[in-house]
């Protein structure tokens, strides 16, 4: 057999249970099936928030159960921590699986597979006994239970344990055997985005286990808050590219086999991993503009380097495009626009359901594109920072086209790896339509309001949205109900996709489990060598980082006040409220 | 290698953030709509006043607290300029002043600072737009420029 991607040889004299034990299959499905649970309670607690924000819901605690400030705390750790790595790292195993042709290694599978087990349930006590309502930034000097640092701590270190001991060794391995092949680019892009991981949680690991860790356990009084959350944005932005580099590899390698066609480059490719790879991590001070402490030149710098690190996406964008052009010119698609006739938007043959999750989170990510390019820019940024128009941009991004890839590819995985088809195969490619709709809504509504002055992660039910309140606002009354209705459109897709997903959990076995991908060929070839030779981009990576982040390290360092810790509920210091007990 | 069509496209887009950035940096540097920047000298304080400088001159120093502002309300006649020097005494606070373009982070010991003119009468809310705690929402200051 020879792999028509790289022409080389796969050596794969492996019998099927060699290579996918059900042992490795049981480690996959259950990182699917473990946070799609959780999932289900961050979608829920989504849909309370937009009726808090309309209104409808007037209350400090939903039904007297979860506190706002703890359900929006839940709702960002589930849905973008938990969910999202967890996902990523079961679709990395699945397609190292797929296109390497070797069997997972056990040990460190179980030894990650714990790790990120202990460390949810640990995070999860924390924040639903109301131990942790920091929300997902978790900003100091507020203060959460120890078991909700270390819990985040061991999750993304399991995290990242596959990758240095089971991914790597085994492409080493593959090469061996495979000398004269280059990188797979399914293979490429998983290890830009799991290098980019590495390197993204040395910042956050100082911050809490330096910082956050030593003054919840009381071992230190006080804390630099401005350090604190330098040191979190140099995490917290270049995360959002360790969701999107893996949406991104699906739509390079699966997309065009999906609508029949070619990846239209893969030099294209190889070259917006690349630079993905030394664009994403210096630009963290875009989320810190409107902030005092650090100088406005190196807010400048990073405004450059946000803006450089959207040319990926640019040519992601034109490549995906292409890609689905020719796919939809093979089936006989003519005319200028008349191609987009011929794309498989309600089809439900084959695999062929996957692309309405690719194609609605595509056109959600056309104006997330637009709403971060917004963001990014210096001064316009005052306009609207904190404002609700940010969290309209990032549920259609991470919300929006990762959500719906990463929904698409569960499925799927849950189907291949259980031997099943894909259950009530129509209501899962009407969901991501709804979604789509939804979020589009969810997005312009909170952009107007956002530009009105609405606040992000704010319990509007009690105040600016409560028409009782001496700080009533009647002129966003309207926007807050249209959120609320793109919302609910959003959430009826996703109950949808819920009866898929368990039918299909629950389908019985029709074929032999696998993990095989749809993975297309390339229509335009032969990258240079440099496309995929990692050392020169790492290089350019630090030194980048070592520019930009020098100066502002030292500017927060020099913060000499420090703060002591708080609780949410009570405007003084913690060890204050202690003292008097 | 990247074929002429993907070179076009590598082209255009790369031309399009660039105007950007060249736009923006004329509107920071050229009319003045420059973000806050790091001031090395100045102290951080605990008491929040409005100080008259002088006519329509005014210098707000804003404390933000669990939860609300001090002062929380103050007035100046139209056509008012402010230096707004701005800091936490607790927790991360926000300073939204709807309808401007002050739009400020209030961090514990850091002093943050813009400065804005008020040409339209009116009442000004001022907004905390960083989760503090559990009456966060109800956290408004006030500016009424008469």
């Amino acid at each position: 057999m020879e792999n028509v991607l790289t022409g080389q040889k796969v050596a794969s004299a492996r019998s099927r249970d060699e290579l996918l034990s059900g042992a490795s299959r049981f480690i996959i499905l259950s990182e699917i099936v473990f946070p799609f649970l959780l999932l289900i309670l961050g979608v829920a607690l989504g849909l309370l928030q937009v009726l808090a924000r309309a209104g409808v819901l007037k209350d400090s605690h939903y039904f007297g159960w979860i506190e706002y400030y703890q359900g929006l705390t839940l709702h960002g750790v589930i849905n973008a921590i938990v969910f999202t790595t967890y996902i990523i790292v079961a679709f990395s195993n699945a397609l190292m699986v797929s296109v390497l042709k070797r069997p997972l290694k056990m040990g460190v599978q179980w030894v990650s597979w714990a790790m990120m087990l202990v460390g949810t349930l640990m995070a999860a006590f924390a924040m639903l006994t109301g131990r942790a309502n920091v929300l997902y930034t978790f900003y100091p000097p507020l203060i959460a239970h120890w078991t909700f640092y270390v819990g985040t701590v061991l999750f993304v270190v399991g995290s990242i344990i596959p990758f240095f001991l089971d991914w790597i060794p085994n492409y080493r391995a593959w090469k061996r055997e495979n000398p004269s092949a280059r990188m797979p680019l399914a293979v490429l892009g998983t290890f830009v985005n799991f290098t980019l991981w590495f390197v993204m949680l040395v910042p956050v690991a100082i911050e809490i286990l330096f910082q956050l860790l030593p003054l919840s356990l009381g071992l230190v009084d006080e804390v630099n808050s401005l350090l604190a959350r330098t040191l979190f944005w140099f995490f917290g932005h270049p995360l959002v590219y360790f969701w999107l580099l893996p949406a991104y590899v699906m739509l390079y390698t699966m997309l065009p086999k999906i609508v029949g066609g070619k990846l239209y480059s893969d030099p294209a490719a190889r070259l917006a991993f690349m630079l993905f790879l030394i664009f994403s991590v210096p630009v963290g001070l875009h989320h810190q503009y409107t902030e005092g402490g650090l100088s406005a030149n190196f807010k400048l710098l990073h405004a450059f380097l946000t803006f450089m690190v959207a040319l990926p996406s640019f040519i992601t964008a034109f490549t995906v495009a292409a890609s689905l052009e020719y796919g939809a010119r093979q089936q006989g698609g003519r005319g200028l626009f008349g191609w987009w006739a011929k794309l498989p938007y309600f089809s439900t043959k084959g695999d062929q359901w996957l692309f309405s999750y690719f194609v609605a989170g595509l056109l959600l990510f056309l104006f997330g594109g637009i709403t971060g390019i917004i963001n990014a820019s210096y001064n316009m940024n005052m306009v609207v920072h904190n404002t609700s128009f940010v969290s309209g941009h990032f549920h259609t991004t991470v919300g929006g086209l990762v959500t719906l890839s990463f929904l698409g590819i569960s499925l799927y995985l849950i189907a291949k790896l259980r031997g099943s088809e894909v259950a009530f195969k129509k209501l899962a490619v009407a969901m991501p339509y709804l979604w789509l709709v939804g979020f589009f809504i969810f997005d312009a509504a909170k952009s107007v309001v956002g530009i009105m002055g609405a606040p992000r992660r704010t319990n509007m039910g009690l105040s600016y949205a409560d028409s009782a309140s001496p700080l009533y606002q009647p002129d966003w009354v309207v926007w807050n109900h249209l959120t609320m209705l793109g919302g609910i459109i959003a959430v009826v897709g996703f109950v949808l996709y819920m009866v898929s997903f368990f039918g299909t959990l629950f389908a019985k076995r029709v074929n032999e489990p696998s993990t095989e991908m749809p993975i297309a060929e390339a229509l335009h070839d032969n990258p240079a060598p440099v496309l995929s030779n990692f050392r020169p981009w790492l290089i350019a990576m630090v030194v980048l980082i070592a520019i930009a982040y020098t100066q502002p390290l030292i500017e927060a360092f020099r913060v000499t006040e420090k703060s002591p810790a708080y609780k949410e509920n009570m405007p003084v210091p913690l060890k204050m409220m202690q003292g008097g007990q | 290698m990247v074929d002429r069509f993907e070179k076009r496209a590598i082209v255009v887009a790369l031309t399009l953030v660039l105007s950007f950035f060249v736009l923006l940096v004329y509107a920071a540097k050229g009319l003045g709509a420059d973000l806050p920047t790091c001031l090395p000298d100045a102290k951080p304080f605990k008491q929040g006043e409005l100080i008259q400088l002088g006519d329509k001159r005014y210098q707000l120093n804003a404390v933000a607290k669990m939860w609300n502002f001090e002062p929380n309300e103050i007035r100046i006649p139209a056509g008012s300029t402010v230096d707004i020097y701005l800091v936490s005494t607790d927790v991360m606070h926000g300073f939204h002043v709807n309808n401007t373009l002050v739009n400020l982070m209030a961090i514990p010991n850091v002093v943050n600072y813009t400065r804005v003119k008020f040409d339209k009468p009116g009442t000004y809310d001022v907004i905390c737009h960083e989760y503090c705690g559990v009456f966060h929402q109800n956290m408004v200051g006030k500016i009424i420029v008469e």
